[in-house]
């Protein structure tokens, strides 16, 4: 199995599913001959031509209207926002009208559409190009919400994005990009709304997402070294959320601690705390910790920037609370 | 622009048409029979009847909060639009959807919506899927002065002529946003001049004259089925009733509302047909038919079933598994 950056998974998934089905094509900010800002799609203009890789002009509510439009009318859509911040700007598009066209208008049409979004700092991009914005989404139904943590799923859970009937958001992380891991080049599919554990294991678990699947597995190294045996499960995708396989990881270790980038007031956490709360009350040793960007807009300098965004350190402080 | 005699008939028709569901749901609104907001299209029937005359089936229409006429001149159902209106489960989005949200993909409706300005950036959507499967089908997106101040407007006219979609942007300028009028919150008094801005051609008509309006859009919907790329065509004319039922309607004089009745569409292209030659008698066949079908379709409204709570959640989502 060939190992392959996390950018070039969501590229290959993006070459197969353009290669089996001509109604599905590309648009978004600079995503033609310059290959998108994080170059996810550099060299697919190349090779599928300026038809089905477009580049539009900065005009997010466009891109996105024109998403929905193209959607409602018999092709796939796959539109890239160039960061997570940028979307603000289309919201009315996400929102009022590809979440709940298919609902207001009596189920009498689907929307087969994609939108992959970067999110995340730790690049001192500062306050306007850092967000973790997923929660938002999570709140609106009618839209789904995919969070890949690793190559091998990103190129599976973008594809299944893809085949969904319905809009689905996959939010990428920059700081993943450039991470490497095994991913088989053949086709295959990872269905939204399966949880996975991550690592095994009876006194804690850690529910994480994006980049901080990875700091929760070192986490859970230090944590042994103290006898700590801590499950760590990345839900994959937020909207279906696998709530069943998170409860009954809960309900083996007795502690859960929830981790995502956003910040904590508001975010995922808060959601996946109040469901096992509820779901599994009588399991719960200690109260559900919560790890996630103390609230704060992100700062430019990279010490500050360092300070307010979460990491490991958190999640093995976070896991002791609950052994106290 | 020649127009055959049935083409002449089916305007009058349309619009007799347009006029009368409006009257009755005017009623029906005050009577209580109709819960929500109602945004009453009386006084520009011409708008979209002499724009959708050009239309065939399989073309697209975006319409908008103020859209019963929109859709009726597509070739939707009275009877299923007013048993939407009535919220009943036999309405066109099984009451899902009511006066603001009226869709029927399968005759080219693409929904009336609820934000202003929102559908511009879908109606590109559209055009882009039409180009994209080398179909000549073409994209007609009604929407108001107060639209043409949205972003949408801005970012939808620029990327529609950057890709020369099929599509024509239809203003009406109905003289309010809501409460304001063009010389209070437009920085030019014709919308079409903004059409220079995006290097597309725009003209401004009479709305209330139909022929005015069949002739603009004929030339706009012509280039864009040719692959010419898209127009904006304003049509001046004037909202008779409130911004809603029930408005105050403090910011004009029951004088300058007179003033517009005695320059009604209807009655205007009645007395030019009567003059070219077309009987009383035809005219009063047509009035009795539309008479006959409006009654029947609000009976069928009134007597229609309420939808059942148990359908509430319905069709938020297309089950994964519906498509294969």
């Amino acid at each position: 199995m060939a190992e392959i950056t996390y950018r070039e998974a969501i590229k290959q998934a993006l070459r197969e599913e353009m290669q089996r089905d001509e109604r599905v094509f590309l648009l978004g900010e600079d995503i033609g001959k310059f290959g998108g800002t994080n170059k996810v799609t550099l060299g697919l203009y190349e090779e599928f031509g300026a038809r089905r890789v477009r580049s539009t002009p900065i005009s997010e509510a466009a891109i996105i209207g024109a998403t929905v439009g193209a959607a409602a009318t018999g092709l796939i859509p796959v539109a890239e926002i160039m960061y997570n911040d940028f979307i603000t700007i289309a919201m009315d598009q996400m929102v009022n009208q590809a979440a709940k066209m298919r609902y207001m208008f009596g189920a009498k049409l689907s929307l087969p559409m994609t939108v992959r979004i970067p999110l995340g700092g730790r690049r001192s991009a500062a306050a306007q190009h850092s967000q973790c914005l997923e929660s938002w989404f999570v709140h609106v139904p009618g839209l789904k919400v995919v969070i890949p943590s690793n190559p091998y799923d990103a190129k599976g859970l973008v594809k299944s994005a893809i085949r969904d009937p319905n809009p689905v958001i996959v939010f990428e992380n920059k700081m993943l990009y450039n991470t490497k891991g095994e991913v088989p080049e053949e086709p295959y599919l990872i269905p939204l709304g399966k949880a996975k554990v991550v690592r095994e294991g009876t006194d804690v678990t850690v529910v994480a997402t994006s980049d901080m699947v990875a700091f929760a597995l070192k986490a859970a190294e230090t944590l042994a070294a103290e006898g700590t045996s801590a499950e760590v499960i990345d839900p994959r995708s937020l909207v279906p959320l696998d709530i069943e396989a998170i409860v009954n990881s809960v309900k083996k270790t007795g502690r859960l601690v929830v981790a995502h980038e956003a910040c904590v007031t508001g975010g995922v956490g808060a959601e996946i705390a109040a469901q096992v709360g509820y779901k599994a009350f009588d399991y719960l040793n200690a109260p559900i910790e919560r790890v996630g960007a103390k609230d704060s807009p992100i700062p430019f300098s990279p010490v500050l920037e360092k300070y307010i965004l979460p990491n490991d350190g958190d999640i093995v402080e976070a896991v002791r609370r609950t052994m106290m | 622009m020649a127009m055959d005699r049935s083409t002449q008939l089916w305007l009058y028709e349309m619009m007799f048409r347009i006029r009368r569901f409006e009257e009755w749901v005017i009623d029906l609104f005050a009577r209580g029979k109709i819960p929500g907001f109602l945004h009453s299209y009386l006084g520009e029937e011409s708008v979209a009847t002499g724009a959708c005359a050009h239309l065939r089936k399989d073309d697209y229409i975006i319409s908008t909060h103020r859209g019963h006429g929109h859709i009726l001149a597509k070739g939707a159902r009275t009877d299923l639009a007013m048993a939407e209106l009535f919220g009943k489960r036999t309405g066109y989005c099984n009451g899902k959807g009511g006066s603001m949200h009226i869709a029927d993909p399968d005759i080219g409706i693409l929904g009336a919506n609820g934000i202003v300005g929102a559908g511009i950036v879908i109606a590109n959507g559209a055009g882009l899927s039409a180009q994209y499967r080398g179909t000549d089908q073409v994209c007609v997106c009604f929407f108001g002065d107060g639209a043409s101040n949205q972003g949408t407007f801005h970012e939808g006219l620029n990327l529609a002529s950057v890709w020369k979609l099929p599509v024509v942007f239809v203003c009406e300028n109905n003289a309010y946003a809501m409460s304001t009028q063009p010389r209070e919150g437009l920085s030019v008094q014709d919308v079409s001049v903004r059409a220079a801005a995006y290097g597309i051609p725009g003209v401004t008509v009479n709305g209330n004259d139909v022929l005015a309006v069949y002739e603009a859009a004929g030339v706009a919907i012509e280039n864009a089925r040719a692959g010419k790329g898209p127009a904006l065509v304003e049509a001046k004319t004037y909202r008779i009733r409130g911004h809603y039922e029930g408005d105050p309607q403090t910011y004009r004089t029951r004088e300058e509302v007179d003033e517009w009745r005695t320059r009604c569409p209807i009655l205007c292209y009645r007395a030019s047909l009567l003059e070219s030659g077309v009987s009383e008698d035809e005219l009063k066949s047509i009035d009795a038919r539309v008479e006959a079908e409006l009654l029947e379709a609000v009976e069928f409204a009134d007597k229609s079933p309420l939808p059942d709570v148990s359908e509430a959640r319905h069709g938020i989502f297309t089950e994964v598994a519906e498509v294969a």
